[in-house]
């Protein structure tokens, strides 16, 4: 089960040339800096671009290759674009029902469904020009699921809005991404919103796939670090709720250990996503002590990455997971670190994937030193 | 005051009406294939839709009559087929009044399909919508204010049309005599009376209806683009 794609389309300098299978299920990041290709993909996919060469095929059956090209209208993809593209001569329910007219029979959400979901009740009577960003935004996801796709493909939906619309729309995009029975495609170049949102991803440079597989593994790839930023990359990891403590900390689980935070209100037994920041990790050779910080985990190095300039990215196994560190070219020659050392990792900030975006500080406040 | 026959009003309306779906009907294609393509032979379809602009009536008017006369190839299939002539007919006059008044029709709407963006109608293509359905449901509608005034424009220009239809149709009342031809015609026998009420009723329509589609111009937008 799975969408193959291998193709290739030349715009004058930029070219792009992929060889990826995209599994049909959970939520795919396709992540890579402006310009890596990332939405021309999205569109070759759809069959919005005509000039692209090569074989696209979902799950066996093909859409595009030598001899064939099925219109877009007719592969089933749901596409929720960055601009949000409703229909400005019909009103929102107008919109919706458009999608939900050409779809029937095809065992799509029912038109109600969708407005619940996504709250859309207020704004059924009134203009697309009337509503906001981020309420367009939420349209345009549901008119897209109202058509019934095979695969949901998702271009930046949150990149044209502030970080308050962000907040507003990303819980309807996680339920959705978390329920929704389609597989979902989507692109971006927010480290946040991946951390938040993605099982897989696939990391895009230049019009060619750099890394793929898990978005766990992927995202704690000293490889992929320069692309994130020095403030985004870092690892995201599994965490349990094992105990609400008096003192106002929520003790979690992880592979490796347990980490304290500051209250989280979630029930003992809820799983969560942690994301550590590279560069909010240090590292010691001896188990620390006399030391503020309560997050300590016994490591093992797995991989230094040394780019151009002082700095260094060290790969960390920390139980079954893994972790990020960025230290100084200085300190990976005075601790001796090389894979296979072993060492501790101090976590100066923790944060929920969750609270990572819409509050742009939030990640700040999980910190406990 | 002498009351004209009115006669003529009534044949000028149908023709103007006729000519107008027509055009709708046939420069919609031209339009969207002029607005969208990009092939070499775009500024020869250009220039031919846009001939009747700069040709005078009477040119056109002259090879219509030659291209419908019982002698020519189309005029004498015609004759055979149907048991009348095509020149100095009613149909006659509504061939010659679309192509006429097609710079009209392919003109406005060519530039409003130019001003819809691909978006929207990508936008549909992925909500299923095949190329007809994009085209009624989205690229029409998003287009609208060109299809009113093309319909506008070339019935008022059908209205007004005078030498083509002197040269093709002559002067046969129920059939071609139209309004212009009719108050050529009272002026030609010095019954100014009757002239001047064909002429002013003339007037006031045109100007009614103009004002009517500005109206509606400016309101109906809102959604719009």
């Amino acid at each position: 089960m799975a969408l193959t794609v291998d193709v290739r389309l030349n715009y004058g300098a930029f070219n792009l040339d992929v060889t990826q299978a995209f599994l049909l299920s959970g939520v795919t990041g396709l992540f890579g800096p402006s310009g890596s290709g990332k939405s021309t993909l999205l569109r070759v996919i759809a069959g919005l671009e005509r000039g692209a060469t090569g074989r696209v095929a979902m799950d066996g059956e093909v859409w595009q290759d030598g001899s064939r090209f099925v219109a877009p209208h007719r592969r089933g993809v749901g596409y929720v674009f960055q601009d949000t593209r409703l229909f400005s001569h019909l009103r929102v329910r107008g919109n919706l029902e458009y999608a939900g007219s050409r779809a029937r029979g095809l065992g799509g959400p029912a038109l109600d469904e969708v407005v619940a979901a996504l709250d859309l009740g207020p704004l059924l009577a009134r203009w697309p020009s009337e509503i906001s960003g981020g309420e367009k935004q939420r349209v345009a996801i549901g008119r897209a699921l109202l058509a019934a796709p095979r695969i949901l493909l998702m271009d930046e939906p949150l990149a044209a809005l502030d970080e308050a619309r962000k907040a507003e729309i990303l819980p309807y995009l996680e339920r959705l991404c978390d329920r929704a029975r389609v597989p979902i495609i989507y692109v971006t170049h927010s480290v946040a919103e991946i951390a938040r949102l993605a099982q897989h991803l696939v990391v895009l440079r230049a019009g060619h796939v750099l890394r793929a597989g898990e978005a766990a593994e992927v995202l704690s790839d000293p490889e992929t670090v320069p692309m994130m930023g020095p403030r985004d990359a870092g690892a995201v990891l599994e965490a349990r709720i094992v105990a609400q403590h008096a003192d106002g900390l929520t003790e979690l689980a992880v592979s490796a250990g347990s980490l304290l935070l500051p209250r989280i209100e979630a029930a003992i037994g809820d799983q969560l996503r942690l994301r550590i920041p590279a560069q909010d990790v240090i590292l010691a050779r001896e188990r620390p002590s006399g030391l503020s910080a309560l997050n300590v985990l016994p490591v093992t190095v797995t991989e230094v990455k040394t780019g151009e300039g002082p700095g260094a990215v060290i790969q960390l196994k920390a139980g079954e997971d893994l972790l990020l560190a960025r230290v100084t070219r200085r300190s990976v020659a005075a601790l001796d670190l090389r894979p296979g050392v072993a060492a501790h990792a101090v976590l100066k900030s923790v944060a929920l994937a969750k609270s990572d975006i819409g509050t742009p500080h939030a990640h700040r406040d999980g910190g406990i030193i | 005051m002498a009351l004209p026959d009115l006669g003529p009003l009534w044949l000028t309306f149908r023709l103007a009406a006729l000519t107008t779906a027509i055009l709708l009907v046939v420069g919609t294609p031209i339009a969207w294939w002029l607005a969208h393509t990009r092939s070499r032979l775009k500024p020869v379809a250009e220039a031919l839709t846009a001939l009747p602009l700069v040709l005078p009536p009477t040119v056109l008017g002259f090879y219509l009559l030659i291209l419908m006369s019982p002698s020519s190839t189309i005029g004498g299939l015609w004759l055979q087929v149907t048991g009348t002539t095509l020149t100095f007919s009613f149909i006659g006059l509504v061939i010659a009044s679309t192509i006429y008044s097609l710079p009209f029709t392919v003109q406005p709407l060519q530039t409003a399909f130019e001003s819809v963006s691909h978006a929207p109608l990508e936008a549909a293509a992925v909500l299923r919508a095949g190329p007809l359905d994009r085209f009624f449901t989205v690229a029409a509608p998003l287009a609208a204010r060109g299809f009113l005034t093309a319909a506008v424009v070339s019935f008022a220009h059908t209205i007004g049309e005078f030498g083509v239809v002197l040269m093709v149709g002559g002067n046969i009342p129920g059939k071609t005599k139209v309004i212009s031809i009719a108050i050529y015609e009272h002026v030609e026998t010095i019954r100014y009376a009757e002239a001047q009420v064909l002429s002013a009723g003339l007037l006031i329509f045109s100007f009614i209806v103009l004002l009517l589609v500005y109206t509606v111009n400016r309101r109906f937008p809102v959604h719009v683009g």
